[in-house]
């Protein structure tokens, strides 16, 4: 027990050291500061006019860009953490010691996921600092920030298992660079246009009223938006897919559910897939 | 009874598909030996390796490592493994691999940092690796694959990229290891380098073992004959050719080729022609004869 926890721990620190030096950590922490800051300052932000805190409509927007955002970084962070090993033969190297498959599968995920937790953390942590700085806090925003960044490190998680699927499932880093472009494409874009296809086309029937619902938690980016939205108990406006958050069927915990659901499937699928991998 | 050796392969034999890369290898590696494995590119070398650690299963036959079966804890405790062009992350610094493999080896990194010293490094410890030569990059894969005093040394082409003096330390840290009980298992392809550096040497060829032994019992095995040639004192190869046979090369040599065993019998025969004989020259076979000869990639002759 006390080996498989330190030969974890090798790994999750190598992988973090190879981020910091690679400037993936000042990289994907700078992207996240930015992002939010736009949005909390330039774009649609707080007018003042509403009722609504300036803290809790950043949040809304932020939760929308968020399911852009993070899960594209968390790909970027871990889809070349085997196939990469596989390409320059330390995977072999690695795999004759003591270490266990799981246990270097473990340690990466750990690893891109404490990157991609401080990213998260700092990032949105700066820019709800200077959101406050300028418009005042209040409590109900702050809790909102506080979900976003939890439930991103959730959303985040998800995806960093999904890259290192990908990354176990192809020997060659370009396949995989491929590969999560395809699945960042389908998951977090062409889903959702599919699905106000669908509503538009269905114009409430059946599709509408008993799928629709069941489909948007399905996919986790909107799982995560979803609950964010609907967290807000309609303080903040909401437009298309999301108009959902106003009038959803079941509890808004079943999304969370739906995005660990998504995590546990993940990890196993990487740990099956990893297991097959011929060094 | 226990068998005493470190690494038993039994009749193994694996397939990629349809093609067969071993077919019936047998040999064994007793603890303190030095054993060489020959062959061509695609001989099969890196597949007996990548077998013996676990990677690739046997289409039958069988091999233990420690009487363990291979990938099994106990054989990775046993052996450590240098695989041919592994190229290690370029923004991490040698002491940060080294500490790395430590760790996933159950060794402290300060245990393994001496290493470093020991294959000559040391001064480019905090150095990154992306800024090592190759030579310095090979020496930090062999101070990884020393960790923690492994009985089994699996190393494939370790000495590919290295300069004659690199090698030559190289093997003296081999010769060290070996003489503390550790178990060579290296690949190469050059027999002139392994000779002396060697107890044993299995030529691989296409798959199959085609001999294994010290280079003696090789060379005796190869029976390769040994070539004498002889220079006429006058410009007259033919009357020289008349006397003792063989192959006129030109105006003024013969040359013949007769088994090792007969070779000072056909000296004292032409040393009898006394002053008809000018010069002669013996050609032992070379030891890439003897390789080629077991390769099966003969330089000319039976085809
Ligand atoms: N994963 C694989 N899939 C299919 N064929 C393979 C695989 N690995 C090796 N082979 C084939 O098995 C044969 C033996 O390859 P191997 O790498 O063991 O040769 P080698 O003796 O190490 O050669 P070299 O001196 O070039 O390193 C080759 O024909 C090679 O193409
Ligand atoms: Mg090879």
């Amino acid at each position: 027990m006390k080996a498989t926890l330190n030969r974890i721990a090798a790994v999750t620190a190598i992988e973090i050291r190879l981020s910091v030096r690679n400037r993936w950590v000042a990289l994907s922490t700078l992207i996240l500061v930015l992002f939010a800051l736009a949005l909390a300052f330039l774009g649609s932000g707080p007018a003042g006019a509403s009722k609504v805190g300036a803290l809790t409509l950043t949040a809304a927007s932020l939760a929308t860009l968020s399911v852009y955002l993070i899960p594209l970084i968390a790909l970027l962070l871990s889809y070349e953490t085997i196939a990469g090993e596989v390409e320059r033969s330390t995977l072999p190297l690695v795999l004759a010691t003591p270490v266990r498959r799981f246990e270097v599968l473990t340690g990466k995920f750990v690893g891109h996921l404490s990157v991609l937790t401080l990213a998260i953390v700092v990032g949105y942590s700066i820019a709800a600092l200077a959101v406050v700085a300028v418009h005042g806090a209040d409590l109900h925003g702050a809790l909102a920030w506080a979900r976003l960044i939890a439930t991103g490190v959730l959303l985040g998680a998800v995806f960093v298992a999904i890259g290192i699927l990908v990354s176990a499932s192809t020997a060659r880093v370009g396949t995989a660079a491929a590969l999560l472009v395809g699945i960042w494409l389908v998951l977090i874009v062409l889903y959702d246009l599919a699905l106000l296809a669908g509503l538009i086309v269905d114009d409430g029937g059946f599709f509408t009223k008993s799928l629709f619902p069941a489909l948007v938690i399905a996919n986790p980016g909107d799982a995560f938006r979803l609950y964010n939205l609907a967290a807000l108990e309609g303080s903040a406006p909401v437009a298309g897919i999301d108009g959902l958050a106003r009038s959803l069927p079941f509890p808004p915990s079943l999304a969370l559910a739906a995005l660990a659901a998504w995590l546990a499937a993940m990890i196993a699928a990487g740990l099956w897939r990893f297991q097959k991998v011929r060094p | 009874m226990s068998d005493p050796s470190l690494l038993d392969v039994t009749g193994l034999s694996v397939a990629f598909g349809s093609l067969k890369a071993l077919h019936r290898v047998s040999l064994a590696v007793r603890p303190g030996e030095r054993f060489a494995l020959l062959g061509h590119n695609g001989a099969g070398k890196s597949t007996l390796f990548r077998t013996v650690l676990g990677f690739v299963s046997p289409a039958s036959g069988k091999v233990e490592v420690a009487g363990a079966a291979p990938g099994s804890d106990k054989a990775r405790r046993t052996v450590s493994y240098l695989p041919e062009s592994v190229a290690f992350p370029k923004a991490l610094t040698g002491a940060e691999l080294l500490a790395y493999f430590a760790r996933l080896k159950g060794q402290t990194p300060k245990s393994a940092m001496p290493l470093l010293e020991t294959v000559g490094i040391a001064d480019a410890a905090n150095r990154r690796v992306g800024t090592y030569s190759k030579g310095m990059r090979q020496r930090l894969g062999l101070a990884q694959a020393l960790i923690g005093r492994p009985e089994l040394l699996l190393l494939d082409e370790p000495t590919s990229g290295l300069d004659p003096i690199s090698r030559g330390d190289f093997y003296a840290i081999l010769d060290r290891l070996a003489g503390e009980g550790t178990a060579v298992v290296l690949s190469s392809h050059s027999l002139t380098e392994v000779e002396a550096r060697t107890d044993r040497i299995a030529i691989l060829s296409r798959g199959r073992l085609v001999a294994e032994g010290s280079l003696a019992e090789l060379a005796r095995a190869a029976a390769l004959p040994v070539t004498v040639r002889v220079k006429a004192a006058a410009e007259d190869a033919g009357a020289l050719h008349a006397r003792i046979g063989g192959r006129r090369l030109n105006g003024r040599s013969v040359e013949l080729d007769c088994a090792a065993g007969d070779k000072m019998a056909v000296l004292s025969r032409i040393a009898a022609l006394g002053d008809v004989v000018a010069d002669i020259d013996i050609d032992t076979p070379r030891l890439d004869d003897v390789y080629r000869h077991f390769s099966g990639h003969s330089a000319g002759g039976e085809a």
